[in-house]
């Protein structure tokens, strides 16, 4: 299990980055936090003639707090995003999250932009990202484009990004007022990647209905998925039990397709989702002040 | 004569723990020679497949290659591996032995089995040219379904044999069919358990070294048994044993596959460190290992129970497929394990079992951790849980009504066990272990109160309870050497290596006692074949056991020996002597006396004469081989609470109650234990090789294949009952394996009490939550 | 390609390919065999370090990314060579918090951060600590108690 050789480039700047990988005109693989890449190289599944090395990039590991909510630069370990009082207080989904990613180990290593632009359908922080309705900046040597999270992930390990460009920084907006958000998975272990995982993001209006629900499951297809039905059985609704519920059998039934594989199949996983919807829901709607009546 | 000392039976703190903790412990893939060379195989890619030819010509002109060696290339020096355990003499036994070969020649028959061999100037290189390396193989149908290996027309993994029938053996006891007639009820399930690695977190490695001017070669191998290693390379090598220097240092756990011999890199890592005239490693990738190292647990059992209106067993019947993989070397320890075991601590008057392994084209199966102990277990206690239910008897109770009483024992089961002995309990006290481990679990209380409390409030909460015998302890022999140094420090020897069951404290607290010094000051060496070089190995759970009695024999003897010379030395009766502190002295007078290092030096005096027939030193030499092995017994409960919606469980609390005999070393018992119901769990509920049909593992990783982690293991709350075996001086049972072979039985118990209602009925193991979703939606 | 590195306070510089992993740098280049290697795919946890303080699986990353940075190993920990144990490796001791010892190297550069950021742990956080590390011998029980053993004795590893 060791990897195959590989020419290799530490660039210190955004710029020579993409410079590197402009001239490797697509051979060249970006190494964020190598926590996904190189166990795939050690197996020899992943095989890349180049790696441009971006850790060596000061300019890409930030978390700051503006008026249009917070940024988080590509590089930022998942770390210092789980440490960080900013993402606590501006994006307190993706800091519940966190510590359901892998482990402290991989914490330290992995980065944010690394994550999200492998694409791992049952990783964590692609779902979090669709149901906060994240901004990506991404760069090439050709110039700056803003992707929007909901067109950033195309499929399997597939995103928008093309070979030569590099994503950069992660925008997320505020949060509305009488906003709520919760993180859920079932994993087999600690630190797995889930049987599947939501994340919820729910806004109540003046009057206490649901005025938004953005529902966002992994492990259910082969990238996040929106649970898009689900959220309209929500939208305009008092929040109760029985919504909540028709919500959640919504997502199972109409949202998603799951695979089977060895660790669950289509129809376990089918239950899942129905049940850590509701339980979710129930957590967000509580979260953004809403009365719910009913057990759920 | 007096021991101020007690060291057996005290929670003594490690001796190797330092070297441990420090990392200056030496492992097989630790060791750095000059001029090193390093292997990648190549390894099959096909399951079943004709092997039509290898070529490695571009291979061998890679930068870096020094060589590559196919089958061909081996000429005299391939040969199938030896039949390591002859299968006990059971009438109407029928074995085939079909054992491994080091490099494969016509036919791949499992996944991984090695084809190539390079040997390059690092790892890397030698994975590189792993590409370079052409195959032509024509893939047959895998036979992978036990049941289906047996089938007509399904093809064969071995064509020299009509069938892949590996073994059929019965052993019978008794006349069940009188039984069965006369039964109240018959309790008949179908029972599944699957396979699993046993995944040491270190994987196998070989070292090997020629010296051509010494003419000896020098193997370090994570091996359970270097002795007989050593002399199967001597033999296979055409060397004499004392030219061949096995040495297993520390090794990062064993469960049993590294006791394997003789697997394929190990006879040809020291063969190519021969003939290539440098010291040569290969260290197995965790991928190999999921492939190359030998797994267990594949056993598919038609089991039935007859029994009394009340209870009462009076007989069992079970009829059972046992996975042997492609090869069986091994012999048939692991279903004889399951035959046996499955008669537990019951008194069970009559008894049918029979069993047949199939050849399958997946990885060799020979014992871990467990040994197929687990599979009887499983089946007894399953059968028991059922019948309980049946009978509307509680299931703690059906199990007191059964258990042998302690005036029944040496109890003889009248059939043979893996040893060929007589399967016969050398001593037991079953019931009072019950009693505490309900007891200890509350379980009269959480029936009765606590679980119709919490039910009605919804939760889902179940208790178990199973009770199990494990022979342990088994022949033939082990030694040992304890010499007193003139330092005053104990040195002792012995031939079994160490994966962390604590060797170098154990048996040194036993000298330690004998001989009235300090624990730290016993200096234990296992392992190293140029240091001691009878034995067999750390297996069946027996170290403390056999080479534990063999310490004491040899420690016997050199207080025997310094008694002697001290009674020469100090003009005392020996009677008056006390030996304390690493002195030896005459009652009551502590301050004089004679140092044992002092004492040393007089034993080898340098000039003058000795009387005739005196043997240098105070050193001795003993050997120990019990008649046959001891039975050591246990009850584990649990509680557990399902949470239904998810089918996640969670394990609220396990109780063990353990009976090993005399307990040298509770601490490191208790980390045994431990350490074996975390296993147990593994297997339980998260561990599963998952093929396809083609025979391809679907999970060769530790992302994919769940060992347990911190947060899935419960705390063990052990307690220890000693009844002392009558077979060996230290009255000691094994306890290696104890841990992990009820659990399964335990786990489906507690999990089937927490869903109980629901019809579900638990037959196979292991689990997982989306098969325990699945089993509970199945329409009943 | 040249690697300065700085492992258990001593300067090294070699030339390395870049697929070189860091555990087999440590390992085979420097001869810090302490640092164990038990699945090159990040799970296991066998190879855990500390990179500038932090844990870090070696297994993945390569050893050229650690240039100008700071390893420590498990070598690293105690004062000296002698028999002197940094006190969670004598609380190990203590507790028999170990087995084979295979995977406590490991072990012990995870929790060494862990300690010096959560002083007094409850048993939750210590065996979430924990469960990126695998091993198969203590059923990680023991492990637990050593832990709150040097806790308790109020050495707080710091390294």
């Amino acid at each position: 299990m060791k990897p195959a050789a590989f020419e290799y480039f530490a660039p210190a700047t955004v710029d020579q980055a993409l410079a590197l990988l402009a001239a490797h005109g697509g051979e060249a693989k970006p190494l964020a936090g190598g926590q996904s890449l190189i166990p795939a190289m050690n197996f020899r599944l992943a095989r890349p003639r180049a790696l441009v090395d971006l850790n060596r990039i000061a300019e890409l590991s930030y978390i700051r707090s503006a008026k249009g909510g917070t940024t988080i630069g590509a590089m930022t370990r998942q770390r210092a995003v789980e440490q960080s009082d900013v993402v606590t207080r501006g994006a307190p989904l993706l800091a519940e999250a966190m510590p359901a990613i892998a482990h402290p180990q991989i914490r330290n290593r992995g980065t944010i932009g690394g994550s999200l632009a492998h694409a791992d359908p049952s990783a964590e922080l692609p779902a979090v990202m669709l149901a906060l309705d994240a901004a990506f900046r991404a760069r090439s040597v050709t110039g700056e484009r803003t992707i929007p999270a909901s067109e950033f992930f195309k499929g399997m390990l597939e995103t928008a990004l093309a070979p030569d460009e590099l994503l950069v920084e992660i925008g997320l907006r505020p949060m509305p007022d009488r906003s709520g958000t919760a993180f859920l998975e079932v994993a087999r272990r600690h630190g797995d990647y889930a049987l599947v995982g939501i994340a919820v993001v729910v806004t109540l209006d003046g009057q206490g209905r649901c005025k938004a629900a953005r529902i966002a499951l992994l492990s259910v297809g082969d990238g996040p998925v929106l649970a898009v039905e689900a959220g309209k059985t929500l939208t305009g609704q008092v929040p109760s039990a029985e919504m909540v519920r028709a919500a959640a059998d919504a997502a199972a039934t109409r949202d998603v397709d799951p695979p089977s594989d060895i660790h669950a199949s289509a129809a376990y996983r089918r239950r899942l989702v129905a049940v850590l919807t509701r339980r979710a829901l129930g957590r967000a709607f509580e979260r953004a002040g809403a009365t719910q009546r009913g057990r759920s | 004569m007096t021991h101020t000392q007690r060291q057996i039976g005290e929670s003594v703190r490690r001796n190797e723990d330092a070297r441990l903790l420090t990392g200056r412990a030496l492992f097989v893939d630790d060791v750095r020679l000059d001029g090193m060379l390093h292997v990648a195989f190549l390894r099959s890619q096909h399951a079943h497949a004709r092997l039509s030819s290898v070529d490695a010509s571009a291979a061998r002109t890679r930068p870096g290659v020094v060589a590559v060696y196919t089958a061909s290339d081996l000429g005299d020096y391939w040969r199938p591996g030896p039949l390591l355990v002859p299968p006990p003499p059971i009438a109407g036994l029928v074995f085939n032995t079909c054992t491994q070969v080091p490099l494969a020649k016509d036919k791949l028959r499992h996944v991984g089995e090695p084809i190539a061999m390079v040997v390059a100037e690092s790892r890397y290189v030698a994975e590189d040219a792993l590409d370079d390396i052409v195959v032509e193989a024509e893939p047959l149908p895998a036979v992978v379904d036990l049941e289906a290996a047996l089938a007509a027309g399904t093809p064969r993994v071995h064509d020299q044999l009509p069938s892949n029938l590996a073994a059929h053996a019965v052993q019978r006891k008794g006349d069940y069919a009188r039984a069965r007639a006369q039964a109240h009820t018959v309790i008949a399930r179908r029972f599944r358990y699957d396979r699993g690695v046993s995944a040491a977190i270190e994987n196998r490695a070989v070292v090997a070294q020629w010296d051509p001017h010494a003419e000896e070669l020098t193997v370090w191998d994570t091996t359970q048994a270097p002795i007989p290693i050593r002399n199967g390379l001597a033999q296979l090598l055409g060397l004499l044993e004392s030219q061949v220097r096995v040495v297993a240092p520390f090794v990062g756990g064993g469960f049993g596959p590294k006791i394997m011999m003789y697997y394929p890199e190990e006879v040809l890592i020291p063969w190519a460190a021969m003939r290539l005239g440098r010291p040569v490693k290969w260290t197995e990738d965790r991928q190999e290992n999921f492939f190359a190292t030998t797994q267990e647990r594949g056993q598919i059992h038609d089991a039935e129970l007859a029994v009394t209106k009340d209870g009462t067993i009076l007989g069992v019947r079970d009829v059972f497929l046992h996975d042997t993989g492609a090869y069986d070397p091994y012999g048939l320890t692991v279903p004889i394990n399951s035959q046996c075991t499955l008669l537990g601590p019951y008194d069970i008057p009559n008894y049918e079992s029979e069993f047949t392994a199939v050849f399958t084209n997946k990885t060799i199966v020979t014992p871990v951790r467990g040994a197929g102990r687990q599979h009887g277990v499983f089946v007894i206690e399953r059968l028991l849980d059922f019948a309980a239910k049946e009978l509307r008897i509680d299931r703690a109770e059906i199990r007191r009504r059964n258990l042998l009483r302690p005036e029944q024992f040496p109890f003889d089961n009248q059939i043979l066990f893996q040893d060929s002995a007589p399967l016969t309990y050398d001593s037991g006290d079953y019931e009072p272990a019950l009693d505490t481990a309900l007891e200890v679990i509350d379980y009269k209380r959480f029936v009765g109160e606590e679980q119709p409390r919490l039910r009605a409030a919804g939760r889902h909460v179940g208790i178990g309870v199973v009770c199990y015998v494990e022979g342990t302890g088994i022949g033939p022999y082990e030694g040992a050497r304890v010499t007193v140094e003139p330092s005053g420090r104990v040195r002792l020897a012995t031939g079994v290596g160490t994966q962390g069951q604590g060797h170098f404290t154990v048996f040194a607290q036993i000298v330690a006692e004998a001989l009235g010094v300090e624990v730290s000051d016993v200096h234990v060496i296992t392992g190293d074949t140029r240091e001691f070089h009878w034995g067999t190995g750390t297996f069946a759970s027996r170290g403390a056991v056999v080479a534990g009695s063999a310490c004491h024999a040899a420690a016997a003897r050199v207080r025997e020996k310094i008694l002697e010379l001290a009674s020469h030395e100090l003009e005392a009766a020996q009677a008056d002597l006390v030996l304390e502190g690493g002195r030896v002295h005459v009652r009551g007078d502590p301050t004089g006396g004679i140092a044992l290092g002092a004492l040393a030096l007089k034993a080898n005096p340098l000039r003058g004469a000795v009387r005739p027939g005196t043997e240098p030193g105070l050193e001795a030499t003993a050997y120990f081989g019990p008649d046959r092995g001891s039975t050591a017994s246990g009850v584990h409960a649990m509680l557990v609470e399902v949470d239904p919606e998810t089918a996640q469980v969670e394990i609220k609390r396990y109780v063990v109650v353990h009976d090993c005999g005399r307990v040298i070393n509770p601490m490191i018992v208790e980390g045994q234990i431990q350490g074996g119901v975390a296993h147990g769990i593994g297997n339980a509920f998260y561990e599963q090789l998952v093929y396809d049909d083609e025979g391809q593992l679907l999970n060769a990783s530790f992302m994919d294949y769940l060992l347990p982690t911190a947060t899935d293991v419960p705390n063990v709350e052990t307690i220890h009952r000693e009844t002392l075996s009558p077979l060996n001086p230290l009255g000691a049972k094994g306890v290696g394996e104890a841990g992990a072979i009820p659990t399964g039985a335990l786990f489906a118990q507690a999990v089937e009490d927490a869903l109980a209602g629901s019809g579900l009925e638990i037959l196979e193991i292991p689990l997982s939550p989306t098969r325990l979703f699945e089993l509970m939606e199945r329409p009943r | 390609m040249t690697l300065g590195v700085t492992v258990n306070g001593a300067r090294y510089e070699r030339a390395v390919e870049p697929r070189l992993l860091l555990s087999d740098f440590l390992r085979h280049e420097l001869g810090l065999t302490g640092t164990h290697v038990g699945c090159e795919h990040g799970v296991c946890g066998a190879c855990t370090v500390l990179l500038d303080g932090e844990a870090v699986r070696s297994c993945l990353m390569f050893a050229i990314q650690a240039d100008e940075h700071e390893i420590t190993t498990v070598e690293g920990l105690a004062p000296s060579s002698g028999d002197t144990l940094h006190p969670l490796q004598a609380a190990f001791r203590e507790a028999h918090g170990l087995q084979c010892g295979f995977c406590t190297p490991g072990v012990l550069m995870t929790l060494v951060p862990f300690l010096r950021d959560h002083p007094d742990p409850d048993e939750r956080a210590i065996r979430e600590a924990l469960s990126g590390n695998l091993c198969r011998c203590t059923g990680y029980q023991n492990i637990v108690v050593a832990v709150r053993h040097a806790c308790d004795a109020h050495s707080t590893p710091d390294r």
